[in-house]
């Protein structure tokens, strides 16, 4: 539990002393305001559009809602932009520690991989879940001059996290591969953009296949949540994503005791 | 404290091991040189014994415990000085001894305390507060020793600990290392035979994966000062090529090592002034017996050094 602790602090420590995580918060921020600003006008051009024809030609107001419009619009963009995002910020995770040689400290104290996994692993998802509360701001905005439903919006941050809990799992196991940090966030990047372009790729598989790549589709499983509904079956297989990457990561670390590798 | 035994490895599939057979003792309290040239096997040998990773065959065992089936139980009574120091250079040196120290398992209470007294020990109070980053060389390699001993381990091993210092940098380390004896066992490996005879009280010197010679330094020096050694083999009766040596002006001593299907290995003394291979060489020959080997063996440390670190036939 100590070591867990110590490895923590260590990594949030060095995100918040390096100049990454500060650039990287910025640029997620700078990116999130400027979407949230479009979907805005957007959703402000929609009304003046409908309320004029309505005036001039009568009859029922289509619906205007705030939330199907702009909140779902948001976190789903949110949710690509994390795609970019987190592997940058799991990149130096474990490829760092293998180039500066620290790797060999933390594996010759007695402390297991588990807690060094879980303590960087839980580092980085406060850090982007704090940046991720940021956004909070924006949905105050919107909860100023609307009315938009505080379920949903609940329910896509439950959503979103997960989501990049899944992410930086993916990360931290591409980052143990190598020592190279560019390798580890071509490796995150291109694995998780298999798994985001899953849900596209079913359509052209039948049968099993196709129910395999359908559930293994990883933004298919956040479109209840953006609805306001939290579904057992979804947090499970971010859960499980999550986990199953973690363990991937302990394999591949102990792995190095019987590859024979340097 | 420290008991290697037969410990092999090989990498990935390379067929020729790294290290083979390597078996030491280190008693408590001692301090042991690990000498050999670059390549030799000191580091592989190292990171066996502190659980980096494990042997291919063999075990090591410290403080009677198996690195293979206890390596938590080593891992919190080693501290461990790899050649590139394992350093965060993000982080200041207070902040780094006391990650260090979490992660080993030093007990909290004793922490703070602690700490204080290695840095004081490496001379590290000035700049307990700068980013390890900015740190000289020096002090870079005084963080790596302090953070081997942070944990107050019964067992040090330091993976060559000079390298790239400056002299005056080289005597601190070495006197560091030096005032450590009795209180802790230390394995200190290098390819400088000064530092041996400086710091270490037995030396292990250890060549392409084998170890070659083991002793102290003075034992290794002392034995052989004054007298020159040279290694015969050859083929024929043992008593006649004993007798036929002797006969050879200047042979002060000559030692049958021992034989295999009728060759015969001796060792011959003789003075250190006169070099006697030639005579030896042609008497043996002339005797009517077959020569199949003849070469010096070293006199000082520096020169069993270079005999055994140096090609065959060199």
């Amino acid at each position: 539990m100590r070591g867990f602790f110590a490895v923590f602090k260590k990594e949030l420590h060095s995100y918040l002393t390096s100049p990454i995580a500060y650039v990287l918060a910025a640029v997620f921020l700078v990116l999130m305001g400027f979407l949230f600003r479009n979907l805005v006008m957007q959703f402000n051009a929609f009304c003046l559009t409908y309320f004029s024809q309505a005036a001039r030609f009568g009859g029922q107001l289509p619906e205007l809602n705030l939330n199907r419009i702009v909140v779902e619009s948001f976190f789903g963009l949110l949710g690509f932009i994390s795609l970019f995002m987190i592997p940058m910020l799991t990149m130096r995770l474990y490829a760092e520690e293998k180039k500066l040689g620290t790797f060999e400290l933390l594996t010759t104290s007695p402390i297991s991989n588990l807690q060094t996994i879980l303590g960087k692993f839980t580092a980085c998802f406060v850090l982007y879940a704090g940046t991720v509360g940021l956004t909070l701001v924006m949905m105050g905005l919107l909860d100023a001059y609307g009315e938009p439903d505080w379920g949903p919006i609940g329910s896509s941050y439950l959503g979103v996290l997960l989501l990049g809990a899944s992410f930086i799992a993916v990360g931290i196991l591409a980052s143990s591969l190598t020592e190279n940090q560019i390798v580890a966030v071509a490796i995150s990047f291109g694995a998780l953009l298999l798994f985001w372009l899953m849900g596209w790729a079913s359509q052209f598989a039948s049968g099993g296949l196709r129910k395999v790549m359908e559930y293994l589709s990883i933004i298919d499983h956040m479109e209840d949540f953006y609805k306001g509904v939290i579904d057992t079956k979804d947090v499970l297989f971010y859960l499980s994503f999550t986990f199953f990457s973690l363990f991937l990561t302990a394999v591949v670390l102990e792995s190095r005791k019987w590859r024979g590798v340097r | 404290m420290i008991e290697v035994e037969g410990l092999t490895k090989y990498y990935g599939r390379s067929p020729v091991p790294a290290i083979e057979d390597v078996t030491f003792r280190v008693e408590k309290g001692e301090i042991l040189g690990f000498l050999g040239p670059n390549g030799a096997g000191k580091t592989t040998t190292m990171r066996i014994i502190t659980g980096y990773f494990p042997p291919s065959r063999g075990t090591a065992r410290v403080a009677g415990y198996d690195v293979m089936e206890n390596p938590t139980e080593v891992k919190k009574r080693v501290g461990y000085l790899p050649e590139h120091p394992p350093l965060y250079n993000d982080m200041t040196v207070e902040g780094f001894l006391n990650f260090v120290a979490d992660i080993k398992g030093l007990d909290r209470s004793k922490k703070k305390l602690r700490i204080g007294e290695v840095a004081e020990r490496c001379g590290l109070d000035e700049v307990m507060d700068v980013r390890i980053g900015k740190l000289s060389k020096g002090y870079r390699q005084r963080v790596g020793v302090a953070q081997a001993l942070v944990h107050d381990p019964e067992v040090l091993i330091l993976d060559e600990p000079t390298i790239g210092l400056d002299p005056k940098q080289v005597v601190e380390v070495r006197n560091l290392i030096k005032s450590l004896a009795g209180e802790r066992t230390v394995i200190l490996s290098t390819h400088i035979l000064p530092e041996v005879s400086m710091t270490c009280g037995r030396v292990v010197i250890i060549n392409k994966g084998r170890v070659v010679a083991e002793d102290t330094p003075e034992n290794l020096t002392a034995r052989l000062r004054g007298v020159r050694t040279i290694f015969v083999e050859a083929r024929g009766p043992a008593d006649g090529i004993e007798k036929v040596l002797r006969e050879v002006p200047d042979v002060k001593e000559v030692r049958h090592e021992g034989s295999e299907d009728g060759t015969h290995r001796f060792v011959v003394e003789s003075t250190l002034e006169k070099d006697i291979r030639a005579q030896l060489a042609s008497s043996v020959v002339s005797g009517g017996f077959q020569l199949l080997e003849l070469r010096p063996v070293g006199m000082s440390l520096e020169d069993i050094f270079l005999q055994l670190t140096t090609e065959e036939g060199a």
